[in-house]
Order: C-alpha cells, then sequence, then structure tokens
C-alpha cells in the first residue's frame, strides 16, 4: 500500500453530498492512495470518457416540459442507475454567495413536504440501493442504485424533490456548519487541494470559475434560507434539468413512470446563456502558499478551450504523453530518473462549458527541490515543442484513451456518468465526435497545441512551501 | 411482525426474481487446482472485451518481522522494477502500450495483484503478469530507487490528520501485535531492508501453492487452460527442492491481544489544522469469527449506514457537529479492528465524544427497533448482491471468498447468514464489542484550542 497519488485535479471538484455508507474517510483515503498514476490517469479519464455504445440503443425523449430523458437498456447485472442532472453549478452563483449550489445539494437530502429529514437515502438504503449527488463548476447531479425492479422508488423521490423542498430554516443553519466542517476537511486541513484552489482562483479575474465549488469559508457562513429559497425556485425546473437511466430496465415502462411523476411540473426557466468577458492574461501569475506541510508541491495551469474545441482532442492525447503511466515523458524524467518528484500529473479539463484549464503538478520528494521540478517541467514541454513524439508515442497515449474507454463500460454508473457529462455539453451524442476526434490527432498536432497553448506569460504557477522546512533553513 | 412479514416478501421476491431470469447475479464460477499447487479461479462473461485478473499471495505484512516492517510492502512494490529479460522501464512501457491497468497492493494479511487488460492484449498481459511473478531479479538500484520513494511517501502520509490518527489509534490497539503497525512501514524500518530480505521473503512465500489467480471476464475455459497452462505451469517446479523445507503462510510474529493497561486512554497529538480529526479504535474480531454477520448489522445501524445509521442522525443530523461521521469494523485474518472516525470543530470534541460514548450505552443497553432491523437486513442483502456489477469487483470478490474459506455457496448462503441475527444477538455483539472504557480515542488538532479536559 504504498500511497503512489497526488490529491491531483480535485479541483475539477466533485463534491460529494457525504461519505458513501459503509466507506469510511480511510478507506476512500486509501483507495486513493493505493492506485497509482496510470490508474489514476484512467480514473480521471474513467469520468471523461465518452460509451462506444452504438447511438441507435440510446433513447431519448422530450417531456411536454421540456425536460430530456436519455434511456439505455443494459441487461448485464439487475440493477440500474437513475440520475438527474441539473444545468447549475458554482458559476452561476450571485456574488457573494459561493458555495450556494452546493450548500443546495445538500439541503436536497433534509426533507420534502412529504417526506423527512434524511429519510430520501434511508428509503434507497432499505431497498438495497445507495445515493449520493456531486457539485461541480457547470451542474448538479443527484444519483441512485438500486436493484432494478426498484427504480420506480427513485424516480418517485426525485420528483418529489425537485418541487416539494421544505428548506426549514433549522436545518439550513445546521447544514451550514456541516459544510463550514467538510470544507475545513478538504482544503483548509489539506495543503495541495488548498494550493489547487488558490491557483484556480487567480486564474480569473471576471469568470465565475475562479470560485471554489465548496465556496469561501465566510462566504458559506453567509447563506441564509432565502438565498437558497430563491436558487432552488430559480434552477430546479424541469426545463433545466435532464434524466439519465442505465440498466436493466424496459425503456417504455421506465419512460411511463417518469412521465407520470415529472409531467405534471411546469418548466419555468428561461435559461439566458452567460457571458464573461475574462480579460487576457499577459504575464505570468504566480501563487506562493505557505503552510504547515511536509514536502513542496508545485502546481503549474495554463488556460485552454473546451471540448468540442478543435485542440480539445490533441490536448487530452498530450496530457497522457506527459504523464500517463509510468512510461510517460514526466514520470520517467522527473520521478524515474532524476528521483526530484515524488509523484507527477497532467490533467486536461476539457469537459467543461466554458473554457478551463490545464493542470500539471508535482510533489517535490524530500532530496528534491522545488524550483528544479518546476523547470524540469517546462524542460519537457520544451521537447515536445522542439521536436514532434513518435508516431509509437502517440499511438501508447491512444491505446490508453481507447482501453479505458472500453474497461469503462464495464460499469452501469460509468456510463450514465459519461452520457450526463455529454449532454451538458450540448448533446450526449457528442461522444462520437469525441472518439472520431482523438483517433485523428497526430504528432505534429500535439507540437502545435503545446506551442499554442503552454505560454510562460500565460501560465498560473501556485507553490507549496512547507513551514516547517523554511523554519529549519 | 408486521415488518418480518414484509422482509420475508423482500427476500422472497429477490429470490424470485433471481431463480427465475438466472442473472449473473448468481456469478457462475470454476474452482480448480493446478500440479503446482496454483488454485485457478474464472467466470467467464463475455458482455465486454476485457478480461481482469486478480493474483493473491497468502502472505503481507504479518509476515514480515517487526525489525523489517514495509517489507511485504517493498516486495510487492519491486516486483515490476526488473526481471531476468526486461527492465523496469521495458514493463511499464509494454504495459502501457496496450492500455493495461497492473497495480499491486499490500494488505495486512495478503499481497494482491491486480491487471486489468483488453481481451486482444490478454496474451501479452499474462506475459507480463507471470514474468514479474516468476522471474523478478530486485535490481540493487531499483530497490534503492523504491525506498526512497516509499520514505517520501512516509513524510507525506504526516500531512493528512486523518492518518496520524489511524497509525496511533492501531498502535495503541493492536500493541505489539503486527496489526499494530502500518502496511508501509517506518522510516527506520524502511530504511534496513536489504536485497537480501527482498529475495527471501519472495522465495518463501511467492509460490503457487501460496496463491490463488482469478481470471474473470471475455475469456472461456478453454482459453484460461491454454494460457495459464503456458505461463503459470512452470511456476516454480523446478525450485521446488530449494525451498520445500519452508513452512509456507507461517506467522513470523503473533501475540494476539493488546496491551490492556493501554485501553480506555485518550492520545491528543498536535498538528496545525483547523478542525480536530478523531478515531475511537478497539479490539473487534477475525473475519472467521461467527460474530461477524450479527456485527455487519449491528454496525450499519450504530454508525456504518451512512444516513440510516445512528452516529449519522444524531452528530450530524441532529447537532451539526461533523461532515463525516462512520463507524466500521475491519475483520482480518487474526484479529480485527472496530472503530468510529469523524472530523469536527475544535469546540465540539468534548460534545462529540461524548454522544459517541451515549449512543455506545444505547447500544448495549437497548434492543434496536424491529425497524432499525428489518431496514439493516435489507440494505445488506439487496446491495451485496448489486454491488457485484462489473467484472473488476467479481474478480476481486471470488478471490476474497477463497483467501478468508468463506465456502464457495457463500454469495448464496449470504442472505440466510443476515436474515438469521436476531435483536439478541445485536445486543450480544454490542455488549462485547462496544466496551467504552477499551476504546482508544486520539485527537489530532491544534492542541492550543482544544478545551476537553
Amino acid at each position: 500500500m504504498t500511497p503512489k497519488t497526488p490529491k491531483v485535479s480535485l479541483e475539477e471538484e466533485i463534491q460529494d453530498s457525504r461519505p458513501d455508507p459503509q466507506i469510511s474517510l480511510d478507506m476512500l483515503l486509501y483507495f486513493a492512495m493505493r492506485k497509482n498514476i496510470f490508474c489514476l490517469i484512467l480514473y480521471l479519464l474513467f469520468v471523461l470518457m465518452p460509451v462506444s455504445v452504438f447511438a441507435s440503443e440510446v433513447k431519448e425523449f422530450i417531456l411536454n416540459n421540456g425536460m430530456k430523458v436519455i434511456i439505455l437498456e443494459e441487461h448485464k447485472a439487475p440493477a440500474v442507475t437513475f440520475q438527474i442532472w441539473y444545468r447549475v453549478g458554482s458559476k452561476d452563483e450571485p456574488n457573494g454567495k459561493s458555495g450556494l449550489s452546493h450548500l443546495l445539494e445538500h439541503m436536497m437530502f433534509k426533507g420534502t413536504k412529504i417526506y423527512g429529514a434524511s429519510e430520501f437515502s434511508r428509503i434507497i438504503q432499505k431497498n438495497g440501493g445507495t445515493d449520493n449527488a456531486f457539485t461541480t463548476k457547470d451542474y448538479t447531479a443527484y444519483f441512485e442504485i438500486l436493484p432494478s425492479d426498484k427504480i420506480n422508488i427513485a424516480i418517485e423521490l426525485e420528483a418529489d424533490r425537485m418541487k416539494n423542498l421544505v428548506l426549514d430554516p433549522k436545518e439550513c443553519v445546521l447544514e451550514r456548519d456541516v459544510v463550514v466542517e467538510e470544507r475545513k476537511m478538504r482544503y483548509e486541513d489539506d495543503p495541495q487541494n488548498l494550493l489547487f484552489e488558490e491557483v484556480n482562483a487567480i486564474a480569473y479575474k471576471i469568470h465565475p470559475y475562479r470560485r471554489p465549488v465548496i465556496g469561501w469559508m465566510s462566504e458559506i457562513s453567509s447563506i441564509e434560507r432565502q438565498d437558497l429559497y430563491e436558487y432552488y425556485s430559480k434552477y430546479y425546473s424541469p426545463n433545466n434539468a435532464f434524466i439519465v437511466v442505465v440498466g436493466d430496465i424496459n425503456v417504455e415502462e421506465v419512460l411511463r413512470a417518469i412521465k407520470d411523476k415529472f409531467e405534471g411540473m411546469s418548466g419555468s426557466i428561461n435559461t439566458s446563456i452567460l457571458r464573461f468577458d475574462e480579460p487576457e492574461q499577459s504575464g505570468e501569475r504566480r501563487f506562493i502558499l505557505k503552510k504547515e506541510a511536509e514536502l513542496p508541491f508545485v502546481v503549474i495551469a495554463y488556460h485552454v478551450p473546451n471540448f468540442p474545441h478543435e485542440d480539445s482532442f490533441a490536448l487530452d492525447v498530450l496530457s497522457l504523453i506527459l504523464a500517463g503511466g509510468k512510461s510517460s515523458r514526466l514520470y520517467q524524467s522527473l520521478v524515474y530518473e532524476r528521483r526530484i518528484a515524488l509523484n507527477v500529473s497532467a490533467d486536461y479539463h476539457g469537459f467543461n462549458v466554458f473554457p478551463y484549464l490545464f493542470f500539471i503538478s508535482a510533489t517535490v520528494s524530500p532530496n528534491g527541490d522545488v524550483k528544479e521540478v518546476e523547470s524540469s517541467i517546462y524542460n519537457e514541454i520544451r521537447k515536445i515543442v522542439d521536436e514532434a513524439p513518435s508516431e509509437y508515442e502517440v499511438q501508447k497515449a491512444k491505446n490508453q484513451l481507447e482501453a479505458s474507454f472500453i474497461m469503462d463500460q464495464d460499469s452501469i454508473y460509468m456510463q450514465a456518468m459519461k452520457f450526463g457529462i455529454f449532454e451538458i455539453l450540448g448533446s450526449w451524442r457528442l461522444f462520437d465526435k469525441y472518439l472520431e476526434g482523438i483517433r485523428k490527432v497526430t504528432p505534429t498536432d500535439i507540437v502545435n497545441v503545446a506551442k499554442k497553448y503552454f505560454i510562460e506569460d500565460k501560465r498560473i504557477v501556485g507553490t507549496l512551501i512547507p513551514k516547517k522546512v523554511e523554519a529549519s533553513r | 411482525m408486521k415488518n418480518l412479514g414484509r422482509l420475508f416478501l423482500i427476500i422472497l421476491f429477490l429470490y424470485l426474481l433471481l431463480g427465475f431470469t438466472g442473472y449473473a447475479c448468481a456469478i457462475d464460477f470454476k474452482k480448480k487446482v493446478l500440479p503446482n499447487g496454483l488454485i485457478l479461479i474464472n467466470s467467464e462473461n463475455h458482455n465486454l472485451p476485457v478480461v481482469m485478473v486478480s493474483l493473491i499471495l497468502k502472505a503481507g505484512m504479518i509476515n514480515e518481522p517487526p525489525e523489517k516492517a514495509g517489507l511485504a510492502n517493498l516486495v510487492s512494490e519491486t516486483l515490476a522494477e526488473g526481471t531476468i529479460s526486461r527492465t523496469s522501464r521495458q514493463i511499464s512501457e509494454e504495459l502501457d502500450f496496450i492500455g493495461a491497468s497492473f497495480d499491486t497492493e499490500t494488505t495486512e494479511d495478503y499481497i494482491s495483484i491486480d491487471l486489468s487488460v483488453l481481451k486482444k492484449d490478454v496474451e501479452r498481459g499474462f506475459g507480463i503478469l507471470s514474468d514479474v511473478l516468476i522471474n523478478p531479479v530486485f535490481p540493487e538500484e531499483e530497490i534503492k530507487r523504491k525506498k526512497e520513494q516509499i520514505k517520501g511517501y512516509l513524510k507525506k502520509l504526516e500531512e493528512e490528520p486523518s492518518m496520524i490518527a489511524l497509525k496511533a489509534c492501531k498502535k495503541e490497539v493492536f500493541g505489539e501485535h503486527p496489526y499494530g503497525r502500518m502496511v508501509i512501514g517506518e522510516m527506520e524500518t524502511v530504511n534496513s531492508i536489504e536485497r537480501d530480505d527482498i529475495l527471501r521473503f519472495y522465495r518463501e512465500f511467492f509460490r503457487p501453492n501460496n496463491a490463488i489467480l482469478t481470471i474473470v471476464g471475455d475469456i472461456s475455459e478453454k482459453e484460461i487452460d491454454e494460457i495459464v497452462g503456458r505461463y503459470f505451469s512452470k511456476w516454480d517446479i523446478d525450485r521446488k527442492s530449494l525451498y520445500d523445507t519452508l513452512n509456507v503462510g507461517k506467522i513470523i510474529q503473533s501475540k494476539d491481544t493488546a496491551n490492556p493497561e493501554k485501553k480506555g486512554k485518550v492520545i491528543r497529538l498536535h498538528k496545525d489544522i483547523t478542525q480536530a480529526n478523531i478515531i475511537m479504535g478497539g479490539i473487534g474480531i477475525s473475519r472467521d469469527n461467527p460474530d461477524y454477520y450479527a456485527l455487519s448489522v449491528m454496525n450499519y445501524i450504530f454508525g456504518g449506514g451512512g444516513f440510516s445509521s445512528r452516529l449519522m442522525k444524531k452528530i450530524r443530523d441532529d447537532m451539526g457537529l461533523a461532515y463525516d461521521i462512520h463507524s466500521l469494523f475491519t475483520p482480518n485474518k487474526q484479529l480485527g479492528m472496530i472503530r468510529i472516525g469523524l472530523q469536527t470543530r475544535n469546540e465540539a470534541v468534548k460534545t462529540a465524544i461524548g454522544e459517541i460514548y451515549r449512543q455506545m450505552e444505547k447500544m448495549r443497553n437497548e434492543y434496536v427497533t424491529d425497524t432499525e432491523l428489518s431496514e439493516a437486513k435489507s440494505f445488506l442483502i439487496g446491495n451485496f448482491k448489486r454491488r457485484l456489477d462489473t467484472n473488476r469487483k467479481i474478480a476481486d470478490f471470488l478471490s476474497m471468498v477463497e483467501f478468508f474459506n468463506l465456502g464457495d455457496d457463500y454469495l448464496e448462503k449470504y442472505p440466510e447468514y443476515i436474515n438469521s441475527v436476531t435483536k439478541d444477538d445485536i445486543l450480544r455483539v454490542a455488549r462485547k464489542y462496544l466496551i467504552p472504557e477499551n476504546f482508544v480515542t486520539v485527537i489530532v488538532a491544534n492542541q492550543k484550542y482544544l478545551n476537553i479536559d
């Protein structure tokens, strides 16, 4: 159980509403640690990769209130996942109220006019299922995984909390305290995550992506019942949400049940398209975080376009060439050959509604030097710009993408997740475009995107300097 | 009685469902022992072109000498760092090129090596897996590199409050027993490990008659026989005479009870953090203890059942004191631990711990309700089978069933085991294992702000 994994890219920010039953924090940490970097990359790809399911097998319906329903019958095991995705995330929050989307997600478990606080999960669990939710910059999603004959329970409960949420004032105050503790655990007391949060915040001046999904501490504390209620009324509407179902079910039966529960609600939202004119960055932005920590850590971020921009495919392949597996360039050079870093990762975050960032991060070895680690990363980038990677190297990265793509289909939950992510970006059908785009990437494309985006004046660099180390020097 | 009736209906329904539809739920698997002693388990599943392999070696942390703590982990970590015919770099290059995932994990009791590979690359995958297993050379240089890396991670772990708490708690609860150590080892012990220690451990425990090979996915029995025959039948035959005097699987060190005078203790550790990280731990059970099932139900109701558990309801929902509060029990081969974990604000530490003790007393003194009992059972039974929904999970499950000798009919028997648990059983195990005086409480926090005296 050698821990090998940095907590890379938690900045992608999936904030579970609560720990899984039976899975403790220790176990989660343990899972995170036992994966090597390659597995971590695979894991990240799992979240990002599309399904190779023929579009014809997936059924799409639009309810009379504008709500989309995506269903795939998958009969390999008697289980089903039901997911409801709301097109609202931290990017939509009013100024001064960061963390509102995430706190509302928590409140969705705190009771409706029909079911009391925390009844939701109790009902799902006693039916042999599990449930959870997560909030990101762009969306908030809720899911259940159940024995397939129990799907109607999820349909009824999700429809109920879409319109009947109580938002009891006392519960709001208590849950705010819970989120404060969550923030301390995930950020305040985790120096690497805190650094990601800081780098993200200085990457933008205007764009709401600068906000952490969990919210700034003082702003979480300022959220009142009224804020939650207005936000809920505005965004939790059938035409601002869609449903994804994957599992051992019958399409017609499930659709009938969904119509029965959801069509009674009217779609109220008029979505306006958000626009943010972020001023161009001209000059490196640098941040130094001094916290009690054992090892220095460096995060380098570059502004990049999002999927399905034509450059997004090459950026994805490039992230694997840099840090996909132990044979990758950064791993070989920094971790294996020179031993100056304990781990290294490269993550292209292309699956966002707005253009976001490409992160490269590394934990410095006890004998390493943080400046040397940083400059070595730039060195490896320069090598790519100077000389195109070989066909073999590009093929290796594509093979990794393809393998994870196929292995991913083992899980109905992951399949549904991918439909959801692509639907958020426009349509679940985009996965075809994604695969096609990846297959077409050439070594020249790699050089071009590296040249175009990995620019000194446009990067954001964060370094964690352990306080202890500083004191002893 | 009404609840019990409903429960019966649910279970009957589940049984009928499984029986009639013949779903993958009743996992079809075959088991045999090869001439070299290797246990081979396979389950065919042709719905996806992937093959998931799990290889378990029945040796782990408990088999290493205490002064060499971290040895089992170091052996498994250096396994893929060079063989007779491949360098470390060649191994990672080959694995990455086929997009395979290769993962080793060392636990208290065993070492597992997992390979996930596409059907079309199964030949290459097995080639590498068998090579690192049978022909590793453990180059000096690679050992040095790994040791350095592990020591770096030991340092990194000091950043994580929950790991600091867990480490201290295990040490107190298990005392001199090997389970009192961390699998990764300590700075000094890892430092002291030499190549000879690695070779000795490898030769003693990495033998076919000490291993379980599980293969699940898009591969037929015939293909498996052929490929396993080619890659694994040679394993150990030519080395057998050299090592058959060694006692395979013996426990090098085992003192089986915790130090009694340390119980009930509170350990406070300082760290400059914003909330208090608390773990309360006590001696639990080994995996073969018949109390396992009663404890499963009890733990679900007490603190294992997420939002259905009493601890979560009280400490998070009613009091708003923590984001994460849970109890769990980790049953290992020889012994186990039962523990409660939470993070809370400094001012609330005393209140939270007090409430946990109150809940322990309640568990020990009162019957659980009919609803609690029936809901716990229906979750455990329903979720048990529902969870086995991927090839990887099935492979891991089958290996664990074999490793812990749970019986080939474990999957079918599990509902029975859970259903037979009564309220009296729950009271009995709560009284036996939730003894407040026997729990060690570790609080990692900024002690300046902690006022608990």
